[in-house]
């Protein structure tokens, strides 16, 4: 990898060097380097498809992957479908994300496709960010579509943040939680220009117990627009809230359509929706401290995307 | 020094009339003074406060902190200049931490350890159970009452002006609250204003300044002020003189 490669990965996974643990490093379209352990292995997949099976052995406790995918080429269109079997009671850490440097006209695209299988009470926190930048002005665009698929016990932390630099993306995000299973969602978002930002959550809440959590912050500048639909279904003793935050800034749009479906007498399900600029006293008493308006407007919109 | 002269702020009312908020407000404080302001609802006490603050920009008059005139000022620059205040009714912030805040008013990206509890415990809130919460609606209103408090403590501006502390907060904060205010007087390295109804507070003051309809009413040392305010309560109003029979 180059030093803009680098930039971007350390943008997208904090990474200057490689990581401790198991990971792969996708660039381009191809595999750039992978390192596997005794506990997780990673494997090409071998049924013509991009992509690779990720396994983890079942017990593995506080190991990490990294799976970062960096695209610096313009013009090119990268397609993965990427397979998560965690094995029971696991303990483990995953950091995907993509970056994209665009120096072109042509557009630069990446598709993620992951499927999570997790095993009896393992344990799972995911962390995805996605970043765009580059002078060209090709567009920069990411369609990731995520399926989770928990068994009994099993809990899944989902921290999905994009934060600049992407033109266009439709997020679309499957859960299914089997009893006294836990899937807990952290979306951030933040668009600007001209870009547009779609992001469909679904989960479904499926055995006693089970509980569901989507948390979305979003802040929408310029003339972008950015449409979530979160969805919540409980078919058994479950608990679920969505809840969705948006700041509206310049001449952005945003729609939120938060839904809940209770198919359950047992079901417990809470929606929660607001949109709305900044509120003018959070202005006024940063500028009491001492800082200007663009000053005080940065640390409101940093603390609200954490 | 703040010297405030023939301060006049009016809003357009509804009908379209003139409504008189301040009408030619005069006031000098000293510096290292702890000055109360108090006086009846609707007086014109949070408007003064916020128009030495610059929250409010006055139709007339001036204000001079330190010998600068800072009557057009922006909010900012005053800050700067050392003014601080404290909101009546602070906001809330989601996603900020109280850490956060506090750093922001010390000015600092991050505090040195312990910094962040020593203003909160001088607010009589336990540092180690607020430090790492978000200043959102999951706190109370006299927690963020208090937190507010605790940001113009690291400040440490030379003026620090405080909208009735006291509001919203429990008996065992106020006693600690009212140990602050002392406290920082007799540091002496800042001049102290705080709006309040509080005896307790008042009672710190070198000196009281009653607001009504929008003028100094009354001005003079606690001594002299505070017999005069306290003979105004039961006597001057004839309901309730008519229920001590």
């Amino acid at each position: 990898m180059d030093k803009t490669e680098w930039k971007v990965l350390k943008e997208i996974a904090e990474l200057e060097k490689v990581p401790q643990g198991a990971y792969n490093f996708r660039v381009n379209g191809k595999l750039d380097d992978r390192k596997v352990t005794a506990n997780i292995d990673i494997a090409s997949k071998t049924d013509g498809k991009p992509g690779i099976d990720i396994t983890v052995k079942p017990g593995t406790k506080g190991e990490s992957v990294h799976i970062p995918v960096v695209l610096s080429m313009t013009g090119l269109t990268d397609v993965v479908y990427n397979d998560f079997y965690i094995g029971e009671g696991a303990d483990v850490d995953i950091v995907a994300g993509c970056g994209i440097h665009n120096t072109g006209c042509e557009t630069s695209q990446h598709d993620g496709i992951h499927v999570f299988h997790i095993g009896k009470n393992a344990k799972v926190r995911y962390v995805e960010r996605h970043y765009g930048e580059g002078p060209g002005t090709g567009a920069r665009i990411l369609n990731p579509r995520t399926e989770v698929y928990l068994e009994e016990g099993a809990s899944m932390t989902m921290e999905m943040t994009q934060i600049r630099g992407v033109d266009s993306t439709i997020r679309d995000t499957v859960v299914e939680v089997a009893a006294g299973g836990e899937c807990i969602i952290n979306e951030k978002l933040m668009t600007d220009g001209e870009q547009v930002a779609e992001s469909n959550v679904e989960i479904v809440l499926k055995g006693d117990g089970a509980t569901g959590r989507v948390v979305s912050r979003s802040v929408g500048r310029g003339k972008s627009v950015q449409v979530f639909r979160p969805c919540m279904t409980g078919k058994a003793d479950c608990f679920g809230h969505v809840q969705c935050d948006s700041i509206l800034m310049d001449e952005a749009k945003i729609k939120s359509i938060p839904a809940i479906d209770a198919q359950s007498v047992d079901a417990q399900l809470i929606h929660e929706a607001a949109i709305g600029r900044i509120a003018g006293d959070q202005i006024l008493k940063l500028l009491t401290l001492g800082l200007t308006e663009e000053e005080a407007e940065e640390k409101i919109l940093e603390g609200f995307l954490n | 020094m703040l010297e405030i002269s023939h301060l006049r702020f009016d809003v357009t009312a509804e009908n379209g009339g003139e409504l008189e908020i301040l009408r030619d407000v005069s006031l000098t404080v000293e510096d290292g003074k702890l000055v109360v302001i108090t006086g009846p609802n609707g007086g014109g006490k949070t408007t003064l406060a916020r128009t030495i603050m610059g929250l409010n920009q006055p139709t007339g008059g001036s204000i001079r902190w330190n010998g600068q005139d800072v009557t057009n000022l922006s909010i900012t620059d005053r800050a700067l200049a050392g003014i601080s205040y404290g909101f009546q009714q602070p906001p809330r912030f989601k996603g900020m931490k109280v850490k956060d805040l506090i750093a922001l008013a010390a000015g600092k990206e991050e505090l040195a350890p312990g910094e962040g509890c020593r203003y909160l415990t001088q607010v009589g809130l336990c540092a180690d159970d607020y430090i790492d919460r978000d200043v959102d609606a999951s706190l109370s209103g006299g927690e963020v009452k208090r937190i507010e408090i605790a940001t113009i403590l690291a400040r440490q501006a030379g003026l620090m002006i405080f909208d009735e502390p006291e509001a919203g907060i429990d008996l065992w904060s106020f006693a600690r609250l009212t140990e602050t205010f002392e406290n920082i007087h007799k540091r002496g390295d800042s001049t102290l204003l705080i709006i309040s109804h509080q005896e307790r507070i008042i009672r710190l003051a070198d000196e009281i300044v009653v607001i009504e309809g929008g003028k100094v009413a009354k001005h003079g040392p606690q001594e002299e002020i505070f017999p005069q305010i306290m003979a105004r309560t039961v006597p001057g109003c004839g309901y309730m003189r008519e229920g001590e029979r």
